[in-house]
């Protein structure tokens, strides 16, 4: 076994690992934390794949950006453990019958000929950065930018979604003004004096 | 595979499903690139890129869905958010 195998089977052992933990173990702070692990070891993977340029940004992208963001929100709201471990098996029978489904999809697909044929693997010319700037700014311009345009739309949404009601402004709603009715804003006064006068008008007459 | 049993496992909790989520597209990412090196191609690659940014587009809205949840529910147990069914 050369040194890249062994990497390689150090790395996907940790992810497998992680990634089981991730969905059995009891406190969501820790699932986080072994969701972590497992882009890590992806990170390490993609590394051997020859695949820089991705490795990083994942690291940077979801260790560094994501998981706060989990975390973040695990911390804020306040879970009780106990009672969302409760029927953790009943689904079991589910569960095995799609997990077997998929194991044999898996082994059908892997046991075509297109994968015994040898890798057209061609060495790189330049540094993989490089090479995914060129085609990332030339042929795939317009995804890019409907990219960024996700990334926009996926910023307003989070801030509109969770901004609460707090006015900073002395402006009035619209539906308010609106919505507004005669009696809201007027008052008929029954003023007196006025009665009292025609009262003695009526008498002198 | 361990991502769609986890969803299947974790009925209750709503953020270990949106990590379950995070988890199968690991592995699509994984499978993008792995097939990138085995063809010489490096369009897998860009791709593995748009899904990292919708990827993260999504658990942010996500988050925020989840936040508002139990700001109304008190609590994000999947089986707490039924107030449509009437």
């Amino acid at each position: 076994m050369d040194y890249s195998s062994a990497v390689f089977y150090f790395f996907s052992f940790i992810l497998l690992f992680s990634a089981i933990k991730v969905i059995t173990s009891r406190n969501p702070i820790f699932s986080a934390l072994f969701l972590v692990l497992s882009f890590f070891s992806a990170a390490g993977l993609w590394l051997l794949l020859q695949a820089e340029f991705l490795a990083i940004a994942l690291v940077l992208v979801y260790v560094g950006a994501v998981m706060v963001l989990f975390l973040f929100v695990i911390m804020m709201i306040d879970i009780n453990i106990e009672v969302m471990k409760k029927g953790f098996w009943n689904y079991f029978p589910a569960i095995g019958f799609v997990s077997i489904i998929m194991l044999t999809e898996i082994i059908l697909v892997l046991n075509k000929p297109f994968f015994k044929t040898p890798a057209l693997f061609k060495p790189p010319l330049k540094s993989n950065t490089d090479a995914i700037g060129e085609v990332l700014y030339s042929d795939y311009i317009l995804p890019f930018e409907i990219a960024a345009i996700i990334l926009l739309v996926a910023i307003i949404a989070a801030i509109a979604l969770t901004l609460r009601g707090k006015k900073m402004h002395k402006g009035i709603d619209p539906a308010i003004q609106i919505s507004v009715k005669k009696s809201d804003r007027l008052k008929m006064v029954d003023m007196g004096i006025t009665k009292t006068k025609t009262k003695k008008r009526v008498k002198r007459n | 595979m361990i991502g769609v049993v986890g969803i299947f496992l974790n009925r209750k909790n709503i953020i270990i499903l949106l990590m379950a989520i995070e988890l199968m597209l690991l592995a699509v990412n994984m499978n993008f690139i792995a097939f990138s090196y085995y063809l010489g191609d490096i369009a897998g690659q860009i791709f593995v890129f748009f899904i990292l940014t919708v990827a993260a587009a999504e658990a942010a809205i996500g988050l925020a869905i989840i936040i508002i949840v139990f700001r109304n529910n008190r609590s994000i147990d999947v089986e707490d958010i039924n107030r449509l069914k009437g």
